[in-house]
């Protein structure tokens, strides 16, 4: 692989050159394999995300010239940032994020990373959250378990993945509003988290559908509440947090972006690119069998979602005493 | 009776030409991929995962079995003919598996390799076939608690394998440890060990990293400078006759192959822990129960078996979890559970229900490449035996290079490369002064998993440790891991006490 991949570097390089030197600016094309990064590691949320939208692009002969994954998950993502924002080659560098894009930036400032510096390629969805319980527990309502969890106190685990990211964000928003003491456990990923609640080990969990869904459909997890403005389809049954009478959501936000400083002509190539994606009906299914959020999303729309969501981090981080 | 019938439909899709091409074709480019030193089957199965979209999901997950399952058999090689792991799971393999062809019996580890690895595949697709939905159950038992006293014991197994010198290996655990620390900490949330705040060790480092250059890079250095630099490489025979007896001596192997299958496929089965951890296990008790454990290290066939077995089994075990919980159980498994998600299934408890076909068919095309790679692997050793004959001038650099590419093929990092050939000098002088360096290997291979589940119960209990021996599953483990732990003392304090008793006499 290894091989290969070089010789056509060493192609792309020199076509490369040759086109440069006769062709005017125009319409842009990825003269060589399109460096894709995955802020995550193999096998998690993102990366199986990544690997779809690779794979659809493959499928339909939608570029080209093919998307590389690249998995950088060190750091929570500030690897993969840092990779991104050092890219060499701008215009063939773009990248799949999560959430962490703005929180990692806040909490490891010595990286010198500028989240909204990054080029708005495309939003191709919002991940949601819900409150799930195991099924022993005994416990259907929220309202239960509101009551329940005050009287256990600080022995109520919540497991969740990462420290001072998005589960334990919501759990803290719970611990805040509800008058509870719950105790956050961070686990690698949310697979794990799912897998500590079937086997009775966490007591709740704030996963996204994807991660959960096999234990939901055994009835093993029971889902109480869901963060997000409407009631999911999916799980007609779970009462959003706006009608328990607090107006919160939160989504995870699985979006491409560019490195920053690449050319506005590749960023339109991208995003024409990731629409044609968008709209396939391979991710529009994926969409809504793992009960998705968020149309799609680019340009200054998009670096705008990400200032509001900036600010909205910032703000929970600092309620933490994290930043 | 209706797992037969569901076995025997299941082997009719598996014998579709389709299925049945598709096995073969998998388990041979599995077989060159696992010996790439530092291609796995992770790699194997990510790159050509957008292919599987030509053939439907059971034809597609069918390949991308025989190629994991190819590339435990092909890991083997390069860690016995060159004494590079070829994969991570190998490494264990290398320990016996190269001292056995510095002797001359590359042929005979080769052929205890495909043998062990057959033997591990069938047990546990037996295991598998047999008891699938009930192991799924006991993984969901195995919380942090559990995990942690099963690391515990593994750390036990190996405190004797680094010979005699016990401070020594207790040393080279410690150094495993400390690198195994390097990178995100998921508990506090913050990145920690970043050395000069060089952004390459933030992914950690990579357990591949240091396992090539402790066996490539610095075997390499230590042949070069115990021989001067003129090794003379033991030229193996190969012939019909030796074949046979060579398979003789090892069918007579027959407690490290249990062990290993045994013990791989149920650390297989764990999410979280996976192939590689299992062949480390099992080379550790192999080498505890073995009637020779002195051989161990310097070229015991059994110290091949052992391994081999176990990471073959694991492979199958950590498909357990990948369709029963949804949750992977080692990284081969988490590229593939990624496939299933992009073919539209849900895995998880119904699974077996509602995709009986698919899982069927999966299972049943498991026993065929099982019997395919061996019977591949074994027709390719005269191939990979001419390997040796090459002098060793041209040998070496090759070697090199093969290092380099190892190094690099895991994260695409330049960073990775030049660590690894740090790691390849410091090795080189570590064995010089006789620290065995297998356990700092099994310490960063183990650390990952035992650190965070120790620190989660810890923060589940409120600090209070006694979790461990308080729990039903958990106790018992950590009990056996304790006495294991203290059982080289309690050998010491004897062995003074005779020699003083017969002093006194």
């Amino acid at each position: 692989m290894n091989f290969s991949r070089r010789s056509l570097l060493g192609l792309a390089v020199l076509a490369g050159v040759g086109f440069g030197a006769v062709a005017p600016a125009q319409a842009f094309e990825p003269v060589k394999p399109v460096d894709f990064v995955i802020m995550a590691g193999k096998g998690g949320g993102a990366d199986k995300m990544a690997r779809l939208m690779q794979t659809i692009v493959e499928k339909h002969n939608m570029a080209s010239k093919p998307l590389i994954p690249i998995n950088k998950p060190g750091g929570s993502g500030a690897e993969a940032l840092v990779h991104v924002q050092n890219a060499k080659d701008q215009d063939h560098t773009i990248m799949v994020t999560l959430n962490s894009f703005y929180t990692t930036p806040m909490r490891q400032p010595g990286l010198g990373v500028d989240s909204l510096k990054f080029a708005p390629i495309a939003r191709m969805a919002e991940d949601t959250f819900l409150l799930w319980v195991n099924k022993d527990s005994g416990l259907t309502t929220f309202d239960q378990w509101v009551d329940h969890v005050k009287k256990e106190g600080d022995k109520w685990v919540m497991g969740g993945t990462g420290k001072l990211q998005e589960d334990q964000l919501i759990t803290d928003f719970l611990n805040a509003n509800f008058g509870l003491k719950m105790k956050y456990v961070p686990y690698k990923g949310g697979g794990t988290v799912a897998k500590q609640l079937a086997g009775n080990h966490i007591s709740s969990s704030v996963n996204n559908p994807s991660e959960i869904e096999g234990f939901f459909k055994a009835g093993t997890a029971v889902p109480l509440v869901a963060f997000t403005n409407d009631r999911l389809s999916a799980f007609p049954d779970a009462p959003t947090m706006k009608e328990k009478g607090v107006d919160f959501a939160y989504y995870m936000q699985r979006s491409v972006v560019g490195a920053p400083g690449m050319s506005q002509e590749a960023q339109d190539y991208y995003t024409a690119l990731f629409k044609k994606v968008y709209d396939s009906k391979e991710w529009q299914d994926y969409r809504t069998s793992k009960s998705l959020y968020g149309d799609f999303l680019t340009g200054d729309a998009l670096r705008d979602y990400w200032k509001v969501n900036n600010e909205t981090h910032r703000a929970m981080l600092a309620k933490m005493g994290a930043s | 009776m209706e797992i037969i019938q569901h076995l025997l439909d299941g082997f009719l899709i598996a014998f579709e030409p389709l299925n049945l091409g598709l096995v073969i074709v998998g388990v041979t480019v599995g077989l060159f991929i696992g010996a790439m030193p530092g291609l796995g089957s992770v790699n194997g199965v990510a790159i050509l995962l957008p292919l599987t979209f030509l053939v439907p999901p059971t034809s597609a997950i069918i390949f991308l079995a025989a190629i994991y399952y190819g590339a435990m058999y092909g890991g083997a090689i390069s860690s016995i003919m060159l004494g590079i792991p070829g994969a991570s799971t190998a490494v264990a393999t290398t320990f016996d598996g190269r001292p056995l062809a510095l002797k001359g019996l590359a042929d005979k580890a080769l052929i205890a390799a495909a043998i062990a690895s057959f033997f591990g595949g069938t047990v546990s697709i037996i295991l598998f076939t047999g008891f699938a939905p009930a192991l799924a159950s006991v993984a969901l038992d195995f919380g942090d608690q559990e995990i942690f006293a099963l690391m515990l014991l593994a750390f036990a197994t190996f405190v004797g394998l680094g010979g005699d010198d016990i401070p020594k290996t207790i040393f080279s655990i410690c150094i495993g440890l400390v690198f195994s620390a390097v990178g995100m900490d998921i508990i506090s949330g913050t990145p920690r060990l970043v050395f000069f705040d060089i952004t390459g060790f933030l992914h950690g480092i990579n357990f591949l990293v240091l396992a090539i250059g402790v066996y490539g890079i610095g075997e390499m250095l230590w042949t070069i400078d115990s021989t001067r630099g003129n090794p003379s490489m033991s030229k193996v025979q190969i012939s019909v006759e030796r074949t046979f007896t060579h398979m003789k001596d090892v069918l007579k192997e027959w407690k490290p192959a249990w062990i290993g299958s045994l013990l791989g496929f149920f650390v297989g089965i764990l999410p979280a822990a996976g192939a590689t951890p299992g062949s480390l296990m099992a080379y550790g008790i192999s080498k505890m129960t073995s009637k020779n454990p002195e051989g161990y290290g310097k070229g015991e066939v059994g110290g091949v078996i052992a391994p081999e077995a176990a990471n073959n089994s694991a492979s199958t075990g950590a498909m357990l979890p990948m369709l029963t919980l949804g949750i992977p159980g080692s990284p081969t498994t988490a590229i593939l559970l990624g496939g299933m998600v992009i073919w539209g299934m849900v895995p998880g408890p119904l699974m077996f229900v509602e995709q009986s076909d698919f899982v069927w068919g999966l299972t049943a095309s498991l026993y065929a490449a099982n019997f395919f790679a061996v019977v591949i692997n074994i027709l390719f050793i005269p191939v990979f035996l001419w390997v040796l004959k090459m002098p060793f001038t041209i040998l070496a650099p090759v070697i090199f290079v093969l290092c380099l590419v190892g190094g690099y093929a895991p994260t695409e990092d330049m960073h990775d490369v030049w660590l690894m050939v740090i790691f390849g000098f410091g090795a080189y002088l570590l064995r010089k002064l006789d620290y065995p360096l297998a356990p700092a290997v099994l310490a960063i291979v183990l650390g990952p998993i035992a650190e965070p589940a120790l620190r989660q119960s810890l923060i589940i209990s409120g600090g209070d440790a006694t979790v461990f021996f308080t729990r039903p599953i958990a106790g018992p483990i950590t009990i056996i891991a304790i006495v294991l732990l203290f059982l080289p003392l309690v050998q010491l304090i004897r062995k003074k006490r005779k020699k003083a008793r017969e002093a006194q006499s």
